[in-house]
């Protein structure tokens, strides 16, 4: 129950980092990345992962 | 004198915002009306007296809003807003924005530390930089913590240099507040259409209230908060310019409206830009065949557009971390790792004071000797118009050679005045070397629809295949103003051709490179 962020797709935009309700996203190596302990694929939160709505690179947020 | 906006086209607007609209727009009377033919950009005349001392105060050094400073006053745009909220169809997140910056290459992106420091160094070494703007490269507002706190840093550090900002507008409604509380009077707006219907063809999707939207929803709320976002800026005394994206078969008819919508909510600068668009940006557009449109086909909308409001035709659509005049970019010489070598950087505002009063005097000398070829022109009589490209490096001098040229300015010269209506940007094309025969047809087909060019130098074999062209190369001018020297040409090209010397042929269309500066 945890969505990951392919790397060699992030941009580095840094569009998922604030829209993400559980803190799960930061920084590292130049690109984005999902902590899988603290994501909840935002349900109850959210309709959708807000991590890959708002993602400009589809299929980049994804479930593991 | 006329009136930029109809006091009945203001019933569509919210009451509360009506009332100091009006007052606003009462401010905006009488920007730039000089000469017959209609507007040319606000300020691109005398100044002062064509418009509001406060409004003037705002624009006159300002490159992007004022097509006379962009001659004399350099911007700079700093990385600190990676992040978009919406996709658009020109656009490839993965290249940067093609519209708003080259494509192809990732800006280096900036902390607002880094900005700061930046902005410190550009302003130390170039002393007519007076406008810091964040334009991307995703939207300034959906970046609001590092483009705020950017600013913050900035006007404490800088405290004479404008601050603006460029959006797309969905996230500008709330901000409006915190924009106003940093002092920024300049917001740029990206509206492309104000009909979900043509708006589904531009944009795939929008995220806004922890949703992506899609279509047509999409469209409409993209509408709405642009237009709220531009009643807002308008009621709270910012000037707003409008940039829109001119997509031949998509908005190209409809950019018409969009001028209505923005125009009756107190807009003060529309800027319609030319679609960039090729395979290899990778964009929607580009991908699928989308073409831009010709540099006659732009005109003709600007001009269509212009009645009474001001359009804005020197826009070079440059990069989000763009440094110098408008036509130049000097990003290269301020990257991260040079600046990171300069242990302190020192911030004369005198000696840019100083330099800014230099800067003016220039700019007062050069309308005297306008004003003073206009008084001339009252004897000729003549229907003729007629386009002439302009090598220059700025300042409003004829004073660059052909061969270097990375772009030419186009003036339109008739009785009514020589008047600023775009420029052409030739620089991929000289990179083999000058005097190339497929670099020279290059040029030529970019500036094909002027009757003349102006240069400070130009070689043999080019002027040889400029007149073969029917292009009349002219040094007579060198280093001299150019819209002094447009006058002059004219009047000597009517009486020529009253004297039957030549004959006065209406010259073609020309062409718009595609892809921005590689400069």
């Amino acid at each position: 129950m945890a969505y990951k962020i392919i790397a060699s797709q992030c941009t580095a935009c840094s569009a998922c980092e604030p829209v993400c309700p559980n803190a799960a996203i930061s920084q590292k190596k130049g690109v984005f990345v999902i902590n899988p302990v603290d994501c909840t694929e935002c349900e109850g939160q959210y309709d959708e992962p807000q991590c890959a709505a708002v993602c400009p690179v589809d299929n980049t947020c994804v479930p593991r | 004198m006329s009136q930029i906006i109809s006091l009945s086209s203001l019933q569509t607007i919210r009451p509360e915002v009506r009332e100091q609209m009006k007052q606003t727009l009462a401010d905006h009377q009488g920007c730039g009306t000089s000469g017959g033919s209609g507007k040319s950009s606000c300020g691109s005349s005398a100044g002062p007296a064509d418009m509001a001392p406060e409004i003037w105060e705002k624009v006159k050094n300002h490159p992007c809003y004022s097509e006379e400073a962009h001659h004399h006053y350099a911007r700079m745009h700093v990385a600190v807003a990676p992040a978009c909220n919406i996709q658009c169809n020109y656009c490839n997140r993965k290249y940067d924005c093609a519209n708003e910056s080259r494509p192809g290459v990732v800006s280096e992106k900036l902390t607002p530390e880094q900005a700061a420091r930046k902005v410190l160094a550009v302003a130390s070494t170039i002393p007519q930089m007076t406008v810091l703007g964040i334009a991307g490269p995703g939207d300034s507002l959906a970046n609001p913590a590092k483009t705020f706190e950017t600013f913050e840093r900035i006007s404490k550090v800088a405290p004479d240099i404008k601050l603006c900002l460029s959006t797309n507008g969905l996230a500008l409604p709330e901000l409006v507040p915190m924009i106003k509380n940093y002092n920024v009077d300049h917001v740029t707006i990206t509206i492309n259409m104000v009909d979900p219907e043509v708006g589904e063809q531009i944009y795939p999707w929008i995220f806004y209230k922890n949703k992506r939207w899609k279509g047509r929803d999409a469209a409409k709320i993209l509408t709405e908060r642009q237009l709220e976002g531009l009643e807002l800026l308008t009621s709270a005394g910012i000037l707003a310019k409008i940039n829109s994206v001119m997509i031949p078969g998509i908005n190209d008819q409809h950019l018409i409206e969009v001028n209505k919508a923005v125009k009756s909510r107190g807009a003060f600068l529309h800027n319609i830009m030319p679609l960039i668009s090729e395979a290899e940006h990778g964009t929607y557009f580009g991908l699928n065949g989308q073409r831009g449109p010709t540099a006659q086909e732009l005109k003709a909308l600007q001009d269509a557009c212009e009645g009474d409001m001001n359009m804005m035709r020197h826009c070079r659509q440059c990069r989000a971390d763009a440094v110098g005049l408008l036509g130049e970019d000097r990003s290269a010489e301020f990257t991260l790792e040079k600046l990171m070598e300069k242990t302190e950087i020192e911030y004369d505002l005198e000696a840019r004071k100083a330099y800014q009063e230099l800067v003016e005097a220039e700019r007062q000398d050069k309308v005297a000797a306008r004003e003073k070829e206009m008084a001339e022109m009252a004897s000729v009589e003549s229907d003729t118009k007629i386009l002439i490209a302009v090598a220059t490096k700025g300042g409003g001098r004829i004073n660059e050679h052909f061969g270097h040229a990375k772009e030419f300015q186009i003036y339109e010269v008739s009785t009514a005045g020589a008047k600023f209506v775009g420029h052409r940007r030739v620089d991929l094309y000289c990179q083999g070397g000058y005097g190339e025969e497929e670099g020279l047809d290059t040029i030529i087909r970019a500036i094909n629809d002027c009757t003349a060019v102006f240069v400070a130098k130009i070689g043999g074999c080019p002027k040889n295949d400029l007149q073969a062209a029917g292009i009349d190369p002219v040094d007579a001018y060198a280093f001299e103003y150019i819209e002094q020297s447009a006058l002059a040409y004219f009047k000597d090209y009517v009486a020529r051709v009253e004297s039957g010397e030549l004959v006065h042929t209406a010259r073609g269309d020309a062409q718009i490179r595609q892809g921005a500066f590689a400069a």
